[in-house]
């Protein structure tokens, strides 16, 4: 095998197929890279731990095609490192050579023949707008659980109707769901999976800066079990978690009792503020009145702060409380300028959306349903 | 504090006994939980009586000071006890008797001074500086709590008086049965230097062989130690507290409330048990029984440990530390249950378990992050509710229906289980 390409085509591909590779594989092959030179001009890097794939098709100079597996990390670091100038690979005996310049790297070779066959290309269910994609998968990740109680949780659960989509998590302290339109297929599309949230967000991150991304769910994934994900030359495959998700439809308040709009970024700095003397598991308090919302936190002989920021009032005066970092996660993802909260009671469920204007409609394409904090009695 | 006893140390001085200033009561029931039981078998007073668990796994909880002179102590397993003095009556405990007495006694003790610190059912520290005017000097608040405790509940303690805690408890000890040590303030060096090394708080075994090592055999020898001496040899912190002890300095003050770091509790099986079916019963009675325990007190903890002793006596414990703290005996049976499962036992051994709950908060006002999908009433109620049973019903009235007695319900028992 020979070929040459340019260093930031490669270096962008390695590092690219190789952000997932587990650093101690179960199987050594896993950490390699799988490098395809095709006769065409074309080079095939993939990369595969049974969970997730990922592949990238780049243009190159192919002299002679061949399939060679090298360790993803190591091409990943040399690859970023040496000068911007071509590189040339060959094969010599068991090594791999990697030429740029004056450098010169002597790669181990890896039986490829013991690699395993990653998931087919799938074929897509549908597109999706990379940014608005990106967005949502923001937004929804950050009520992912990262613990490991209950795995199920960990997930993004994803629900396609039609030409709607919708992206829901919940680590069971608060819930954030979005709902966006996409360009499916078929119309009567109908699926649901369950995504590893953090996948997700390096998947969306990786190819969100793309138009339009294309979704393969259910059999056009290539197999129950799996979704896949293209944009450009680079496609990924993720193992789908297996399980029941929770009801979670009942968890939406059906009644509104007290609603503020604030501005979203004067209520995230008075929170980070007045949070600092939150000491571990304390919250902060939330007092919605006419005109304006108080926040404080710190209690008896701890620091005390407290901050007052303009807010609207409609409905009761109410005061609340919160783990200061689950409400600026919920502030963080509304991605409008004003914010609307919603109320029954200080001890039920409190929901979070975003606005345009102060006066204007609320926007519920985006909802992040958030439990208070109760103080024992 | 070391278990054993030391003989009365001679005084240094002709002078009458001056308590002024020995504000401090160390007060001790006489083998309390033997007395208390005998006050219902008056036949047997006089006798050896041991009380303590059944079969030969159990320990010896108490024992009658005619039974003592067999060599019986408490925390002695009880088949050596037996072998000791197979002459001896033994009696099974009746904890709530025992509680009773306890509450009576400490009620007692309230109406004394408000600064009580109760170290145990049976023995407390108490502070009487506030109480001399009303109520006489300590000597005769000592006797006085002596007689209505005899009067009241029927049963002796001793009392230790002395300026502080540390001299106080010694004192006590020196008293018992049935009698009342004062140490004058101006006695009190030479009445600790006058102790073997073992008799000095915080110096048990191990303390102990190394001092003595050291050649140190009294307190006065290590009185004369100069302090980095003895910091170097016992490390910086133990050094310093042995010598300030054995001049009689005992900065520690009666603290009322004392404050539990943890709380929790074991179970010795009769038999070694390697059914995990049986064990998980085990926790669930365990962590049941810990978390009333943490809520009777006004507390949550947020870490859960586990204790397994197997056949072999190796001990291992195991923790895990919530986002949360709690007090529901759910959430901490779940916790230790997993903690035990994830211990991978095929088939081991196990000689004893327990549940323990550190990093105790007040519960008053503590902050609980609610769950979206909880119920309006969840298992937190559910303790409640059980709680207020056991107040009105006795402990266990209502529990879990895996932990049911089976002996008077006559239900078949699962297999394997050998209790």
């Amino acid at each position: 095998m020979k070929f040459r390409v340019e260093r930031e085509v490669l270096a962008d591909a390695v590092t690219w197929v190789a952000r997932g590779l587990p650093a101690r594989p179960p199987v050594p092959v896993l950490a390699g890279v799988l490098i395809e030179a095709n006769e065409e001009g074309s080079l095939t890097l993939s990369a595969f731990d049974y969970e997730v794939s990922a592949k990238v098709t780049v243009p190159a100079e192919v002299a002679e095609p061949g399939t060679v597996l090298v360790l993803g990390r190591l091409l990943a670091d040399i690859s970023r490192n040496l000068p911007n100038r071509p590189i040339d690979v060959t094969t010599e005996g068991n090594k791999v050579a990697v030429t740029c310049g004056s450098s010169r790297f002597s790669l181990l070779m890896m039986p490829s023949e013991d690699y395993p066959t990653l998931p087919t290309a799938p074929e897509p269910t549908g597109t999706i707008a990379g940014d608005v994609f990106t967005q949502a998968v923001a937004q929804v990740s950050i009520a992912a659980d990262r613990g490991d109680t209950l795995p199920i949780l960990t997930g993004v659960r994803v629900e396609v109707d039609g030409e709607k989509m919708t992206l829901l998590a919940t680590d069971r302290y608060r819930l954030a769901m979005r709902e966006l339109t996409w360009n499916p297929e078929a119309t009567d599309a109908s699926h649901v999976a369950l995504i590893p949230a953090r996948t997700l967000s390096e998947t969306a991150k990786a190819l969100g800066a793309a138009g339009s991304i294309e979704v393969a769910l259910g059999g056009a994934a290539g197999g129950d079990g799996l979704v896949g994900f293209e944009a450009g030359q680079r496609r990924t495959t993720t193992r789908l978690l297996d399980g029941e998700y929770p009801k979670v439809t009942s968890i939406f308040p059906t009644s509104v009792d007290t609603e503020a709009v604030v501005k979203t970024s004067e209520l995230v700095e008075a929170v980070k503020r007045v949070s600092l003397v939150a000491e571990r598991n304390t919250p902060v308090r939330l007092r919605f009145s006419e005109g304006q919302v108080t926040i404080e936190a710190g209690t008896g002989d701890d620091a005390q702060a407290s901050e007052a920021v303009e807010s609207t009032l409609t409905g009761p005066e109410v005061e609340i409380a919160f783990n200061p970092q689950f409400l600026l996660d919920g502030l963080g993802a509304v991605g409008t300028e004003f914010s609307r909260l919603s109320f029954t009671q200080p001890s039920r469920p409190a929901v979070l959306s975003g606005q345009a204007e102060i006066d204007g409609e609320a926007d519920t394409s985006y909802r992040y349903v958030l439990m208070p904090v109760r103080f024992a009695s | 504090m070391s278990r054993r006893q030391f003989a009365l140390p001679e005084r240094t001085s002709d002078t009458p006994l001056d308590d002024s200033g020995c504000t401090v009561l160390h007060v001790d029931m006489d083998a309390f939980y033997a007395s208390a039981t005998l006050l219902s078998h008056p036949d047997l007073v006089g006798t050896p009586v041991i009380i303590g668990g059944g079969g030969n796994r159990g320990v010896v909880l108490s024992a009658t000071y005619e039974a003592r002179r067999f060599g019986v102590t408490s925390a002695m397993p009880m088949a050596r006890a037996r072998r000791l003095c197979p002459q001896a009556t033994v009696l099974p405990p009746d904890h709530r008797l025992y509680s009773r007495i306890s509450d009576a006694v400490m009620a007692t003790f309230a109406s004394v001074t408000p600064f009580v610190e109760p170290l145990s059912l049976d023995e407390a520290f108490l502070d009487v500086a506030g109480a001399v005017r009303r109520l006489g000097s300590p000597a005769t608040i000592g006797q006085l709590i002596r007689d209505t405790v005899a009067d009241e509940q029927g049963i002796t303690c001793s009392v230790g008086v002395a300026p502080t805690k540390f001299v106080a408890k010694l004192a006590s000890g020196l008293a018992k049965p049935d009698g009342m040590v004062v140490v004058p303030r101006a006695e009190v060096v030479g009445f600790v230097q006058q102790l073997p090394v073992g008799a000095l708080w915080g110096v048990g075994d191990r303390t102990e062989e190394a001092l003595l090592r050291l050649g140190l055999r009294t307190v006065a020898d290590i009185a004369h130690t100069p302090v980095a001496t003895l910091k170097r040899a016992m490390g910086e912190a133990a050094g310093a507290h042995l010598h300030d002890l054995a001049w009689g300095r005992d900065p520690r003050g009666v603290e009322p409330v004392r404050r539990e770091r943890s709380i929790g509790s074991d179970e010795t099986f009769a038999h070694d048990v390697d059914d995990p079916a049986y064990i998980h019963r085990q926790l669930l009675k365990l962590s049941d029984r810990t978390a009333a325990r943490v809520r009777a007190a006004g507390l949550m903890g947020r870490t859960i440990s586990i204790k397994v002793r197997f056949s072999d006596f190796t001990t291992i414990t195991r923790s895990k530390t919530l986002r949360d703290p709690t007090d529901v005996s759910r959430d901490i049976y779940e916790t230790a249950r997993g903690l035990f499962d994830a211990l991978g036992l095929q088939r081991a051994r196990i000689r004893l378990v327990g549940v323990r709950v550190e990093q105790l908060v007040d519960a008053g006002g503590a902050p609980i992050q609610g769950l979206l999908d909880e119920p309006d009433r969840g298992w937190r109620e559910a303790d409640r509710a059980v709680d207020r049973a056991s107040a009105r019903f006795g402990a266990g009235s209502v529990r879990p229906a895996s932990l049911i007695d089976d002996r008077r319900t006559g239900f078949p028992r699962p297999p394997g289980d050998i209790s």
